[in-house]
């Protein structure tokens, strides 16, 4: 696989906080640096911003080019002018979380030590980086909400990881969350689910250029397993008519070694070896390219720790209690990582919690992922809600200039 | 809107919460929030009328009322309202149970058994009735529990249901509601529509 290092010449837009953030860990992480974009053009009122929340491995670039990869943002289709989350209305606001490394503080920032001998440098905090949080994450975007000068946002969006901090922001901050749409997620991780990220975490350990997370130290990066937990977690991502749909059992021509590097494609016997491998390994390699390994360990054990009921001896209504926020709950029909059983778990502490909430299950085949790609249904209901909800806020009432 | 939804609306007292329990397409919810001022919800349990309701901005739930009532806390709407749906429903009585516990008045409305016409088609053909009103085979049929007027009457003295209001309707929905004669209601009313509440 490709051992290329990410470029650290690409210039992130940042909000720094010297004061730093106090984590649910116990420490206090200062100073704290988020990366942002924001797209459309705040109100006067200050009263139509939006915020998205990324998944696992996604970012603040969610409707421009990513300058990494070059690639298009990755929910263009569903943010911008005219679309269901219309930037002509809404100002959006898309933060890299806490933790990622894509400008925000997480792992791979620097941060100053001292020697044994009394001399200081600076070193990336690698496998120190503190344990955080999905509400940790969501405490480092309130401080870049405020910073715009926003009391309430009008509603918070996200699908998987990104739903799991959509249900932490309304049940941290309810006063601030107007509308919440948490999509393709969970109130907690799964057996499952963790099962899968330790596989992942396992990967990464396993790949002789870990180095126990000091890898900057080498001048590697431990590509292999990184690549190996990537195409695993892809799998998850997908649904097996998905798979089948788009590659069965197709095989093509392989004249590149199918490992590492080092070793000899030694399972491709024939010269061939089918699209699906050939596809994951295009994922796995892709991915090494712009996302950091400690990141990795530092979001998937984030997401394994969340568990909305922990407070509340298991049950996830309450922290929904005397909720105000109108929510509007989504999954899909194939996805089997976040299945519709754990939004409807959701659904029910929401009901519970006598809140105001919506429940669609988007019929789809194309799994978890389903949320990323076109599914009409999926627009649709995300249009309507949130227009609904706008009517209910008494937003657009009169053509205001601003819009 | 239907006649038996416009009637439902004319129940609901104006900026209440309702429950609409199989919202269909939301017509009624839509109705109640635009007219009335209500905080109306929805549970729905054909997901393409789920979808179709959320996209037009109305607040609604997949679900059913065999299930998923239970979820519900006590007194947490107004009135919670059933369309239709009670004759199709697993559980009809534990329905009713829930619907007075999370509200303080169910507005029920269901198409009437005991219907002239279902009686003489009966009578005369011996076979399943077939009308404008019960019109799948009796195979295919979704109404799991048909009752008449009287009989629904006879649930609600057994389980301490107070009637405040109560009227038969014709299905096309032109003429004036029989109101005077239970028994009338039950010969000649093709829909019943009912709001209960608490005790007797």
């Amino acid at each position: 696989m490709d051992q290329t290092v990410i470029p650290s010449a690409v210039e992130h837009t940042r909000a720094v906080f010297p004061e730093g953030l106090a984590l649910d860990c116990g420490t206090v992480l200062a100073p704290v640096e988020i990366a942002y974009r924001t797209y459309g053009a705040l109100s006067p009122e200050r009263n139509n911003a939006i915020l998205i929340c990324h998944a696992l491995t996604g970012d603040q670039y969610v409707a421009e080019t990513q300058p990494v990869t070059g690639k298009p943002g990755w929910w263009g289709r569903m943010v911008g002018p005219g679309k269901p989350i219309d930037t002509d209305k809404f100002f959006v606001i898309c933060s890299n979380v806490l933790g990622g490394c894509m400008g925000s503080t997480g792992p791979r920032s620097l941060r100053t030590v001292t020697a044994g001998n009394g001399e200081s440098r600076e070193e990336p905090w690698g496998t120190d980086f503190p344990p955080i949080t999905i509400r940790d994450m969501v405490r480092a975007q309130r401080l870049l909400v405020k910073q715009f000068g926003i009391d309430r946002l009008f509603a918070v969006v996200g699908g998987s990881m990104g739903g799991m901090q959509v249900l932490e922001w309304a049940a941290t901050y309810p006063d601030m969350v107007f509308a919440a749409v948490p999509i393709a997620t969970a109130p907690f991780h799964s057996a499952q689910n963790i099962a899968f990220n330790e596989v992942s975490r396992q990967a990464i350990f396993a790949d002789p250029d870990w180095h126990g997370g000091r890898y900057w130290e080498t001048d590697a990066i431990p590509a292999r397993g990184l690549g190996v937990a990537r195409m695993m977690a892809h799998i998850t991502y997908l649904s097996e008519e998905a798979l089948t749909r788009k590659f069965g059992r197709r095989v093509r021509r392989c004249d590149e070694p199918t490992t590492g590097g080092n070793t000899p494609g030694a399972l491709s016997t024939f010269g061939e070896i089918f699209e699906v491998e050939s596809y994951l390994r295009h994922q796995g390699s892709s991915f090494v390219r712009r996302f950091d390994a400690n990141s990795y360990l530092t979001i998937t054990r984030a997401m394994d720790w969340m568990d909305l009921g922990m407070e509340h001896d298991g049950d996830c209504a309450g922290p929904f209690r005397e909720t105000r926020t109108r929510f509007c709950v989504i999954c899909f029909s194939s996805d089997w990582l976040f299945p519709t059983s754990q939004s409807r778990i959701i659904v029910q502490a929401l009901t519970r919690a006598a809140a105001n909430v919506s429940f669609v299950e988007i019929e789809s085949d194309k799994g978890h992922d389903a949320f990323l790609l076109d599914e009409p249904d999926f627009d649709r209901t995300i249009q309507g809600f949130l227009s609904g909800a706008a009517e209910h806020a008494g937003l657009f009432r009169q053509t205001s200039k601003g819009l | 809107m239907r006649l038996d939804q416009r009637l439902i609306a004319k129940m609901i007292t104006p900026g209440t919460r309702v429950l609409d329990i199989g919202s269909g397409d939301g017509t009624l919810i839509d109705h109640l929030f635009r007219t009335r001022g209500c905080d109306a919800r929805g549970i729905e349990i054909d997901m393409g009328e789920v979808t179709r309701s959320v996209a037009h901005g109305l607040p609604v739930v997949h679900g059913d009322a065999d299930h998923d009532l239970a979820h519900y806390p006590d007194d947490s709407f107004d009135y919670i309202v059933l369309q239709r749906t009670l004759q199709a429903v697993e559980r009809p009585r534990e329905v009713l149970r829930q619907m007075l516990r999370i509200g303080r008045y169910a507005i029920v409305s269901f198409p009437n058994f005991g219907h002239w016409e279902m009686r003489l088609k009966l009578l005369l053909g011996g076979r399943m009735p077939n009308t404008a009103v019960w019109h799948t085979p009796w195979y295919a049929t979704p109404n799991i529990h048909p009752c008449t007027i009287r009989d629904f009457l006879a649930l609600c003295d057994e389980d301490g249901y107070r009637v405040h209001e109560w009227m038969a309707i014709d299905e096309e929905g032109d003429r004036a509601p029989w109101r005077r004669s239970i028994r009338l209601a039950n010969l000649f009313g093709e829909q019943a529509l009912f709001r209960l509440g608490k005790g007797r």
